[in-house]
């Protein structure tokens, strides 16, 4: 980007309409106006532009008032100023996928069970959380486990400290808290007691079934008299909302069959989704940029581990990077630890991937998929301060995460003891218990 | 007739003596520090011919001549279950690395049990790991032997095909080696007590009968056999132990039954650094992105730098995975260790000499060195880096991957 469009970026007016109401309790006494903190001399990667040597961000608040070159952004009179000399400044992290924080969903009673809330089972105190701070990660997306067809619906979180799973949610407009469905196909969801289906034929069906209802609840609920009280049912409810285009679907896909069968429920249905994990991503990349479905994936180092995942590549995201799909990354927590999410990166360069690109699908690509890229995913003037100093360039194995700020409040800081502890690890940095329902520990 | 001298030459080319010209040369010998612009010549016969500075070393006329920013010595596994563990994780068809009918099984050969062809040998060996230490996983109290194989070996048609057969008796103390029986972690130590008064007593009627033809010597028994080379010092006791009390317990055992043994795991083997240096016992620690729950989750990534630091020999391993990824790589775990101030050239000895010294095989592999075995990784770039490239493995000689992945 030319230097003058930056500066122009940096003079955008302050808080042009937030998307979403922070819930984050304010620390600034009433009355007196937030403070102002600039951090100058740092490398900073906005990701809505190109990486900016010398750099100054300056933050009000819990928000981003400038970013650009030291030279073209001017420091406000009164602000503290911060050396980031020799440090780079990336945005927030946004991990898509996760399992932290003890999340469960579903019960195994049924394999559709729409009406759960995995907000009812958050521990904000599980030490994965810090950990996932301690990696730079500020948002997540917390979803119940791949056993189920539909799971429960998810939660987006912002890792501010808190007291309650409130204190991290997310308000929209409409009051309600963001949040997703997730649903999964392939052998996790298959197993060899009912209700649960048996095959991949019966476990479509299963699905179309439910939405066929719901499509019919909703037409119910539209046309019902409002004077009169309406019963309302839990688990359609909310297939009614993802029919309504108000939830995006997260779908755990791996097989190239089952990616497709995502597509065909998406064309049938014409709901949002997102397609995750998508081991098989390589093989029908194509299919997926005609759908415009974005894909939020995940690098192991190596395949296997189940037949689906026996044909997984590490060129899954070059690949879809060639055809323009919108890509992220996430850790799929257990599976990486949210401390390694950085590296997701550098194994997308490793394979192909633009250095812009593999940035981008840990932060930007990320708040897209949740719808909240209007106030994350970058650093520009008006969105939310998010944003994590690094000891160097983020895709080399040496960098360390030094601090990480949510809403311009410092939650990880490397330098103090106790989040050293859960950055590194060591005696006392456990006691983080088991995600529920995660298929890694069915 | 020119179609005959083109494949003859090519002929010629697939069997020719490979020359590295590297930029930088890890040998890993002396300081560990590496030696720019240099050349390693390989022998016809697998074993390495010459390393030296390009300036001293001339490539003879028909060696095929591969270059790198960086070489290092062909990565060692010093502790993994591939080949026994397959890429399906698919129970009854290739998951062979734990056998649960009972919680001491000594006899089980790793030999009889790998399978080279699993594509995630493939996968290893194309990534620079030219060497694995492995066989039966932890999970029961005695799961079986592990063995030393190179990844370029397909199928075990003898022991030769081996580095080592039995290289070491998997042993596994703490949470994960617990069942039914032993439920706790008193009456494993006591079973595996026994185990080892009932093998002593064993050698020691094989003796008796030895020194007196009157005397009936003892029936075959495969387990007892096994366990009597573990007492002999024949074959190392690998014993996984990640609690500090496990590992203290293995201390115990060791103190008592004079066995050779391996610390493998020791996720708080930072809290007993002086009683692992006293007992001058090396460890093959856990993979540094190893999941940090049950007995693992005090783990910390700084411990191989904590290790280093109190002059405790050490390796790394890719260890054991129930999931995905259904193996790991272990010079990506060195990589993370280094991230965590293990210096550079320590983290690849850790998965090259220092891996092999632990395994007995510093005279043949882990170093580059004339006479020593051929197997060489060549990277674009610094190997600890994720955005490197493997992009050339040599085993004992011979071009095994040229992927550049």
């Amino acid at each position: 980007m030319h230097p003058r469009k930056l500066l122009a970026l940096a003079l955008v007016p302050l808080l042009a309409l937030p998307f979403f109401i922070s819930t984050a309790q304010e620390t600034v006494a009433p009355g007196s106006p937030p403070p102002l903190r600039a951090f100058i001399n740092a490398t900073i990667y906005p990701v809505s532009g190109p990486k900016i040597e010398n750099a100054t961000l300056v933050i009000q608040g819990d928000t981003i008032l400038a970013v650009g070159p030291s030279d073209l952004v001017t420091i406000p009179a009164g602000a503290e100023q911060i050396d980031a000399a020799g440090k780079t400044i990336i945005p927030g992290l946004v991990c898509t996928h996760s399992h932290i924080g003890s999340v469960a969903g579903a019960d195994s009673t049924s394999p559709i069970q729409p009406e759960v809330r995995v907000l009812d089972s958050i521990d904000v105190r599980d030490t994965s959380i810090n950990k996932a701070r301690a990696g730079g990660i500020t948002t997540v997306n917390l979803m119940s486990g791949s056993g189920h067809l539909l799971s429960g619906q998810t939660i987006y979180l912002k890792l501010r400290k808190g007291n309650t799973v409130e204190d991290l949610s997310i308000k929209l407009p409409d009051g309600s808290l963001a949040y997703g469905v997730k649903m999964a196909n392939g052998t996790n969801s298959i197993r060899d007691n009912g209700p649960f289906p048996g095959t991949r034929g019966k476990s479509a069906a299963l699905v179309r079934q439910k939405f066929l209802d719901a499509q019919a609840y909703l037409k119910k609920r539209n046309e019902a008299d409002p004077e009169k009280p309406f019963e309302r049912d839990l688990a359609l409810e909310t297939l009614a909302d993802i029919l309504e285009g108000k939830r995006t679907v997260h779908h755990h896909t791996h097989r190239h069959d089952d990616i497709l069968t995502v597509l065909r429920l998406k064309e049938e249905f014409g709901f949002k989704v997102v397609l995750h994990h998508v081991s098989e991503a390589w093989k029908v990349a194509d299919e997926i940029a005609a759908a415009k479905v974005p894909c939020s994936i995940i690098f192991l180092d190596s395949p296997g581990g189940k037949l689906e995942a026996r044909d997984f590549e590490w060129r899954n995201g070059v690949e879809l990077e060639k055809r323009g799909v919108l890509t992220a990354f996430h850790t799929d927590d257990p599976i990486n630890d949210s401390r390694w999410f950085l590296r997701n990166a550098a194994v997308g360069v490793r394979a192909g991937m633009s250095r812009e690109k593999a940035l981008e699908a840990l932060t930007l690509a990320g708040a897209k998929m949740l719808d909240l890229d209007q106030s994350i995913g970058s650093l520009e003037p008006g969105k939310q301060a998010d944003f994590v100093l690094l000891s160097g360039d983020p895709f080399s194995i040496y960098t360390r995460v030094l601090e990480t700020h949510i809403e311009g409040q410092q939650v990880f800081d490397l330098e103090n003891s106790q989040d050293r502890l859960f950055a590194e690890g060591g005696y006392g940095a456990g006691h983080n218990r088991q995600a529920k329902g995660c298929c890694f520990y069915r | 007739m020119f179609k005959i001298i083109f494949f003859l030459a090519l002929a010629a080319i697939a069997h020719a003596q490979i020359a590295v010209k590297a930029d930088l040369l890890f040998t890993m010998t002396g300081d560990l520090k590496p030696i720019k612009n240099a050349v390693v010549l390989c022998g016809p016969d697998g074993k390495i011919q010459t390393v030296g500075p390009a300036s001293q070393v001339k490539i003879p006329g028909g060696y095929q001549i591969l270059t790198a920013k960086v070489a290092t010595p062909g990565i060692i596994d010093a502790h993994s279950t591939v080949g026994l563990s397959g890429i399906l994780n698919s129970p009854k068809h290739d998951q062979e690395q734990l056998e649960k009918s009972a919680p001491i099984q000594p006899e089980l050969r790793a030999i009889d049990a790998y399978n080279g062809r699993d594509p995630l040998v493939k996968w290893l060996r194309d990534l620079g790991v030219t060497t694995v230490h492995t066989g039966h996983a932890p999970g029961t109290l005695i799961s079986g032997q592990l063995m030393v194989v190179k990844t370029n070996v397909p199928s075990i048609t003898s022991v030769k095909d081996t580095l080592i057969p039995t290289s070491a008796i998997a042993a596994t103390l703490g949470s994960k080696g617990l069942g039914k029986s032993p439920g706790t972690r008193a009456k494993a130590i006591a079973m595996l007590r026994a185990e080892f008064l009932k093998a002593r007593a064993h050698a020691r009627k094989i003796e008796d009968a030895e020194d007196d033809e009157e005397k009936e010597r003892p029936a075959a028994n495969l387990k007892m056999k096994t366990l009597v080379d573990v007492l002999n010092k024949k074959t190392p006791l690998l014993i996984n132990a990640q609690r500090h009390q496990d590992i203290a317990a293995a201390l115990r055992l060791r103190e008592e039954f004079g066995f050779d043994l391996i610390l493998d795991g020791a996720a708080e083997s930072y809290l007993l650094l002086d009683e692992i240096k006293a007992a001058k016992v090396p460890i093959i620690i856990h993979p540094t992105m190893g999941r940090p729950f049950g007995d693992m989750e005090n783990m910390t990534f700084t411990l191989a730098t904590q290790l280093h630091k109190a002059g405790i020999p050490f390796a790394f391993q890719s260890g054991y995975e129930t999931y995905v990824p259904k193996t790991r790589v272990v010079h990506f775990e060195a990589a993370l260790a280094a991230a965590y101030g293990l210096p550079q050239e320590v983290a690849l000895a850790a998965c090259t000499i220092h891996s092999a010294k632990i395994l007995g095989l510093e005279d043949k592999i882990g170093s580059l060195e004339k006479g020593k075995h051929a197997d060489l990784a060549l990277f674009d770039g610094d190997p600890l880096e994720t955005t490197t490239h493997t992009t050339h493995v040599i085993i004992d000689g011979r071009l095994v991957s040229s992927t550049a992945k």
